[in-house]
Formats: C-alpha cells, structure tokens, sequence
C-alpha cells in the first residue's frame, strides 16, 4: 500500500512539474483552451487517483478544481482573473500537500475550505499570494526520485557495455595511428566518463535482495505446515544490493536450497526432541558483501547429510570406484551431493528430493559465475554458501592462448598458475590420460589444445599450467600454451549454437576488437569427463604431510609502494575498495570508514588525494584493521625459508616464493601496535556507576571508564565502583562498592582530598585501572 | 501489401528470404572460430563493438563447409536477442515481391526442405523462399 501511494505521489509530482508550463500559460491567456483541458486532466487524475487512498484533502480539492473548470469548459462559467487564481491556488495547495506527504513534514495550511470557495465562486474573490510558483514546492528538500522502466534500465546498460567496447575499439585504433597528444587526451577524457556512466548505471541496476528475502517468511511457513516441522527462520544482510538481472538468477537456486533445508534437513518436532534439539528448527538465510561478490548463506540446524549413504550411493550408481571411496574426505562426500542423480533422501517427496535439483542448482549458480559451497555436520546441520558476483556482465577473467587462439577463463575458479616445466609440475601419461602432480596433489590434466582439437602442441613441456576448482567439483589442472593478462572483460552471452559446444560461458571483446570465448570450466571438466574426485598423490607417504605441516596459504600482493608483500590467507577477512574521502587521520591516527566501521589504517602514510583506495581488511577473530595495498598477485601455498627482519614492525621477514623476494606482514605486529587495546575484565566486567544527570560525566567521562573495561550503570545501582562529584554530598555506596570522587577544581580541597581533578587523566586512568583490578577480584 | 524479399546466392542456389528477417549485410573478416561448436558455426566477427556468430550456409544445410573461409559477404540476421552473420556467395537485389508465396510445388531437395517456406515470384523468375532463422540450428543430420 505504501508503494502504491508512493508511486501515487511521484506521479503526481511528475504531472505537477509538467503541467507548471501550462499554469503559466493559461494564467496569461485565460481563454486558452488547450492549456485548460491539460489542467483539467491533471485535477481529473489526482481526484480519481486519490480515490485510492485516504487522502481527504487532496480528494476535495482536486474534486473543487475538476467541477469549476468543467464549468468553464461547458461555457457555463468564464475563466476569468479570480477564476484562474482560485485553481492555481487549488494546484499549489495540492503540490505542498504531495511534498508534505512524501517528505513526511508537517501539512502546510490546514485552510482548505477558502480555496475551495474560491474555486467554487462562492465566496468573495480571495488574494491569493501571487508569488506561490509551483516549481517552488518541489524545489524544496525532499526525496528526488523518479520512476523508470527496468527495460529501459536493461537498454541503457547495454548501451553503456557497447560504449565499453566501441572505447576499446577506439583505443586499438588510436594505438595504430600516428600519436597526437590532444587526441588523446580527450580520449582519456571520455574513457574517464564511460567508466563514470557504467558505474552509476551500474548502480542504478542495484537492488536490495530483500527483494528476493521478503518472500521466503510465507515460504517456509508454508512448507513447514504441509510437511508438520516447526520452523524458526532468521533473514539478514536484506540490505546488501545486487544487480537485478542477478537476483532474478539466484532466486530459483535459493529457493531450492530453502526448500531441501526444511524438508530434508529439519527433523520433525518429535525426532529433534529425541535428538534433545528445541522443536522448533532454525533457519537462518543471510547475505553479505565480500569484495565483488555477494555471499548468500543457507544454515539450519537439521540432522545434516548423511555422507555415509550418499558415498554408497555414489559407488553404486558408478560414480566413484569403492577404491576412491574409502579416501574420500568428509568435504569430498558431502560435495557429492551436487551429482547429478545421487539422492540420499529415503523417498523423493513432493517438496524436494534432496541431491535430486541439487545439481541443478549448482550449474545455475556457475552459469552467472558463482560457486556453492557445502559444509554439513552430522546431527548438527548444514550451511550452504553461494558465491556470486555483483553483476552479470562485466568479471574479471585471465586471457590465456591454445592453439593459436585467445580464450577468457573467469578469475574466480583459478587456483594457482604453474609453469608446466617448473619444477612444481609432473605431468605424466596414464594411459591415454594425462595426471599431474602438483606438490601433494595428482590432479587430471586437461591438455586445452587437445580438447579444442586445435592440433597438437610441439613438445611436452612447454606452456602454463592453470589448476581450475569449478564450484564443488574437483581441481583440474588445464594447460594452455599462454597466460596473458588480467583484465576486467564485460561479458555477454554467447548465442545458443555456440553455447551448445558446452564448454563457453560467454563472449566479449579484446582490445584489438576481436571476439573472445569466454571458458567455462566446469563445462571443460564435464566434457573431458574427469572424475568429480579429487585424489591425493600419494597419502601414506609421510614426508608429503610433513611437507604439508610446513606450508601456508598466503595472499601475494603489491603494497602501495610496489613491493611484492604477503599475508597469510586466514587473517584476510576481505578486499575491498574504500573511497580516498573515507580516509583520514582521526584520534592520532590514520582510519578508514569501511561500511558501518572505522578500521585503524596501515599500509599507508597518507590518506590519497583522490580516487580509490585498496585496502586488506585484516582480522584477529575479535577485532579488525585495514591495511592498504595496490594489486592482489595470487594466493599460494608455500612452504616459507623465512628471513627474519632485523627488528620488529610491519615486515616479519622476507622469504622467497618461486624465486621471487616477498616480504611477509607481521600480523600480530599490526595489530598490536594499530589496535585499541581492549581491556576485558576476567570473567564477569568490572561495573562503575556514573551519575547519570551529570553531562560531563556522562559524555566525557564515560567513554574513558568504558575503554578501561568498566560496564557502565547510573547511579543507585550495584556497582564495584562508584564515581561522583566531590562537590555533591557522597552518595551512599553499595556493600563491598569503592568510592572515586572527581573535583572540577585543579585544587585539593585540604590535605584529606582524595579526589582526583577531572582532567588529570593520568591519575584518573591509574585510579581506574586500580579499582578496577579490586573490583574483579570482588567479582 | 507486398513483402520484400531480399534475393543471394547462397550454396549454389538463388533463393529468396524475407528481407524483414535481415538486418543488414556485413563484409566478414577476422572469424574467430568456435572449437567443438557444430559444423555449422563457422565462428565469432565482431561488429561494430558486437559479437556476431557466423553460420555457415552450407554446413547448415548439410552439405560440405566452407574450407578456411576467413572473409567474404554476410548478411546480419536477428534471432532470440542474438545476432547471426549468415555467410553467403552474393546478396543480389531487393525486389518487391509480385505474389504471395506458394506453397512447394515439390520436394525441394535434401537440406533445403527444412529451411523452405515456399515458393516466390520475383520478376521472371521463380525462386525458392527460406526461412533464414531456420538455418541458425543447424543441420539435424549432422548433429546426431
């Protein structure tokens, strides 16, 4: 209802602004037919419009102006002077009515009766205040919005995709003429703009997934009452936006998986109370932004998979030999779930079948280039991520070459990159397969040459090879004989005959204007028909798990300054872009506004002048810090022959990673030096009452009390420690309650003073710190 | 109301099509090809900033591909929001057509059959009429 009446609202808005040509005309040629009849239209609309609603005012006097201009136009009345000021009265009143109801504000005058006499002629001529202009109304403060169609929306991106790509082509052309600095400059120009218009196009396209979330409340209730469970559902992140075109995408997917969850995963009442769970499941669908992608969960508290029957399963419909099976890790058997015909569910219901669908959703999910993610605990539950990418057109891919031909791979299914004669790399030939063996791992290799028939490659050992993870399935490693760039490649869909080959996602073009295929490796993996279980080289072998313990999975980038730095991959919560205004030096240091936060800022000396700022979100578990960086490298596993730095601060030491110097972050350094020192109490916190009535107390004092690690109550009640005036009469401390007075004069008052002046911080804090360890030990 | 029908040369044959399914013509260069596509996708031109799949006229009929064809003349066909470069021999005239189309009057040959709409009389010449849509498909034969 509210949207209606907002839509009611801007369109009438809309038509008022439009029509104040009009009003303008007809006030200086009454007689003006033409002018009359669109106002007569618009007091028509809003009179029939607010039939709708419960809008009174707006009713009787559109109501008023429709009937006297009907008069007039029936020539049962003239338009004269006082006539035309009566309804333009009646227009304004209308438009202050419309920005009081959109902006919330109190209504302007409540007198309507005066105009509507006025209109009506049956009352004296009123003067009514010729300067009330209705372009002024709306020229107030208010929400500015207007309505558009989401086809429109659709056209525009598009267009902005090809002005993407007729750039590119521009650019090429450029780079083959002879150079001429104005020309270029102004194309520098109108990149810079395109760039702009794509990303406010981009944004226009947004849209919160409530969107998507508002819907699943009556779902899940629905489906719980036809199947007899209870369940509990928790949505959060509604806010988080995505581009329209992909949550149309997710919705199925997510459906699908909401629909498993509660009728495979939530036990029935009675069967939770024998597992000794509350009889209500719960259901907790969220989402969040991490980077470019948006990560929609999936979490219920249901009996889990059961990976057991799913494996025998698996091995009896001849999808994995018993061999492998026996080696499967916990992970590997729940992500069997998404092949294609395994189900474990007991009967196939009406609702789901799950594992039936759930293939499905996963090539949904990896057609927009996003992955799925299971992660099941017996008894315990179940947690499905998806991973999707903000938009549907524009991903960052990796160009590489085969036969003779450039390919796009999308950046988020590649692991690692490997010379294939470096000595990381063994490929070897097993029958008519090829296996490498990366460090530990043996992986299937598929040979991109052979597989496109684009003839044989000469020699073994010459290319690169790419190890590909498609969404659950297993890592393969892809050869091709180049890798060449990183780029950001908009995307769009390849037409139906190319996309039944099966193994392209999409089309874009490259700089010089030729067409490139876009990869898609999970259609690679299923046409080579590899195994969807990945094998470990060689398990029993002790020095590989050693090898193994030694090693860690670090985030290779460049630092501002152009070093190649990393940090380990746990304690990366997230990459994300922060514009330079959100940075600045506060509170003696240097900070972001990430989101709702403020994070300490390294990394950096300086906040930017302008433009973005990357930045690490670098986290502990408990609290967090952004650090600034350049380009992210790659992610690896190393095993690190670290160098210790001399002494201690950022770097920790510097150690070589194929080859390369990379100076490791000291983490814990970080964070011991750029984060607040949060002082917990041992077990329950200390708690300091404050008078509550005393603003300098309340607005000054109480936060230094609470970083000290005082939970802070008002006065009267139990507390360890008790602060108060010492000009007021001291308050009568609770049993066992110590006793701090604050004077607001730098004088003692006599040698027996053991007040402490309000701004000597010093003794204040040490004061604080003392009580507060007598106070725990109370506790 | 008479339709226009655009009249090429397309696998050894003068045949006409309705010039509304056409968008233009192109003169090909640069095909990218589309390894493990059907016969029938002869590879990716770009177009003024798009991308344009290029379908081979004969090899969607089911005869022989064109061998190593990198250029030549093309007409840009719409279809399901995607675009089609139709290759053919020669695109001849625009005429208006003098009569509705016919039905066949016979078999018009093996790959032909699918894409044959009917008959037409352009000027003095009776032509067979295809439906250039019908050609994006491909060849059945050759897909099984």
């Amino acid at each position: 209802m509210d949207d209606l009446i907002n839509d009611f609202l801007a369109e009438t808005r809309e038509m008022l602004q439009a029509l104040s040509g009009a009003i303008v005309a007809w006030e200086t040629d009454p007689a003006d037919r033409a002018r009359l009849d669109e106002i007569f239209r618009f007091v028509h609309t809003v009179k029939g419009n607010c039939g709708f609603f419960e809008l009174p005012r707006l009713r009787q006097l559109s109501h008023a102006a429709e009937d006297a201009l009907a008069e007039v136009r029936a020539g049962r009345r003239e338009a004269d002077a006082t006539l035309v000021s009566a309804v333009l009265a009646v227009i304004d009143r209308i438009g202050e009515l419309v920005q009081a109801l959109e902006t919330g504000e109190p209504l302007a005058s409540e007198d309507d009766e005066q105009l509507i006499a006025a209109v009506t002629g049956t009352a004296a001529p009123l003067l009514v205040e010729a300067q009330a202009s209705p372009a002024a109304p709306a020229a107030k403060k208010g929400m500015r919005s207007i309505r558009l169609s989401v086809e429109l929306l659709d056209r525009m991106m598009s267009g902005v995709s090809d002005a993407v790509l007729a750039r590119n082509e521009l650019a090429r052309r450029l780079r083959d003429a002879p150079r001429d600095v104005a020309v270029e400059a102004a194309f520098e120009r109108l990149s810079a703009c395109i760039a702009d218009i794509r990303e406010a196009i981009t944004r226009t396209r947004m849209q919160r997934i409530d969107n998507l979330f508002s819907a699943l409340p009556r779902m899940v209730r629905d489906l719980a009452a036809d199947l007899g469970k209870q369940v509990q559902l928790q949505v959060e992140g509604g806010e988080v936006e995505l581009d329209r075109e992909m949550i149309e995408m997710i919705r199925d997917p997510l459906t699908h998986i909401i629909r498993n969850a509660v009728d495979h995963g939530i036990e029935a009442p009675v069967d939770r109370a024998s597992a000794g769970k509350p009889a209500a499941g719960r259901l907790k669908v969220s989402a969040r932004q991490s980077g470019n992608q948006i990560l929609i969960e999936v979490a219920d508290d249901g009996r889990g998979i059961d990976a057991d029957a799913l494996v025998r399963r698996a091995v009896a419909a001849g999808t994995i030999t018993g061999e492998a099976a026996e080696r499967l890790s916990a992970a590997d058997s729940n992500a069997l779930i998404f092949t294609p015909g395994l189900s474990t569910a007991g009967e196939v219901t009406t609702i789901s079948g799950r594992g039936v669908g759930m293939d499905v959703v996963r090539a949904n999910v990896e057609r927009i280039g996003g992955l799925v993610e299971i992660d099941s605990r017996p008894g315990q539950g179940v947690r499905l991520c998806m991973r999707v990418p903000l938009t549907l057109t524009i991903i960052p891919a990796l160009t590489v070459s085969a036969g003779g031909q450039t390919f796009a791979l999308p950046r988020a299914a590649i692991e690692e990159i490997l010379r294939a004669s470096g000595p990381t790399v063994r490929v070897e030939r097993v029958g008519d397969a090829r296996v490498a063996t990366v460090r530990d791992r043996r992986v299937a290799l598929i040979d991109l040459d052979d597989l496109l028939g684009t003839g044989p490659r000469e020699g073994e050992n010459d290319g690169r090879i790419i190890l590909l993870k498609p969404g659950a399935g297993a890592t393969y490693a892809l050869r091709v004989d180049a890798v060449h760039d990183h780029e950001e490649l908009v995307i769009k869909p390849a037409a139906p005959p190319v996309m039944a080959a099966g193994i392209y996602a999409g089309t874009t073009l490259a700089d010089d204007g030729r067409p490139i295929l876009l990869l898609d490796p999970s259609g690679i993996a299923a046409q080579a028909q590899l195994a969807t279980v990945e094998q470990p080289a060689d398990p029993e072998s002790p020095a590989t798990a050693n090898e193994e313990r030694g090693q860690a999975t670090l985030l290779l980038f460049k630092s501002l300054d152009g070093r190649l730095r990393a940090a380990p991959v746990g304690t990366v919560e997230r990459i994300e872009d922060v514009p330079a205004e959100a940075i600045g030096f506060s509170a003696g240091r240097l900070r972001a506004r990430v989101g709702e936060r403020i994070l300490p800022l390294a990394g950096c000396d300086s906040p930017p002048a302008s433009g973005r700022l990357r930045i690490l979100r670098l986290s502990d578990g408990a609290s967090q810090l952004a650090y600034a960086f350049g380009d992210v490298v790659d992610v690896r596993k190393a095993a690190l022959d670290l160098q210790p730095a001399p002494q201690p601060g950022e770097i920790a030491g510097v150690a070589l990673i194929d080859g390369q110097p990379v100076e490791l972050l000291d983490v814990h350094w970080l964070f011991a030096s750029h984060v607040e020192a949060v002082v917990s109490g041992h077990g329950r916190p200390a708690v300091c009452a404050i008078p509550a009535d005393d603003p300098w107390m309340a607005n000054m004092l109480r936060p230094l009390v609470e970083s000290l690690g005082y939970r802070v109550v008002g006065e009267g009640v139990a507390a360890d420690l008790v602060i108060a005036s010492a000009e007021e009469a001291p308050p009568i401390a609770a049993q066992g309650a110590q006793l701090l007075r604050i004077r607001s004069s730098a004088e003692a008052d006599g040698d027996n003073d053991d007040s402490i002046y309000r701004y000597d911080r010093a003794a204040l804090v040490a004061a604080l710190r003392r009580r507060r360890a007598g106070g725990a030990a109370h506790g | 109301m008479a339709e226009l029908l655009l009249i090429v040369r397309l696998a050894g044959r003068r045949i006409a099509c309705p010039a509304s399914q056409v968008e233009g013509l192109v003169e090909l260069e640069g095909i990218v090809p589309v390894p493990r596509a059907a016969p029938h996708v002869a590879g990716l031109s770009a177009l003024r900033s798009r991308v344009l799949t290029v379908i081979d006229a004969n090899a969607a009929l089911g005869f022989q591909a064109e061998k190593d064809a990198v250029a030549g003349d093309a007409i840009v066909v719409p279809c399901d929001g995607h675009h089609y470069a139709l290759r053919v021999e020669a695109v001849e005239d625009v005429v208006e057509a003098s009569a509705p189309p016919a039905p066949m009057a016979a078999q018009a040959g093996r790959g032909w059959d699918r894409v044959a709409l009917g008959m037409v009389d352009v000027g003095a010449d009776l032509l067979l009429l295809v439906d250039l849509r019908r050609f994006i498909a491909g060849s059945p034969a050759l897909a099984a």
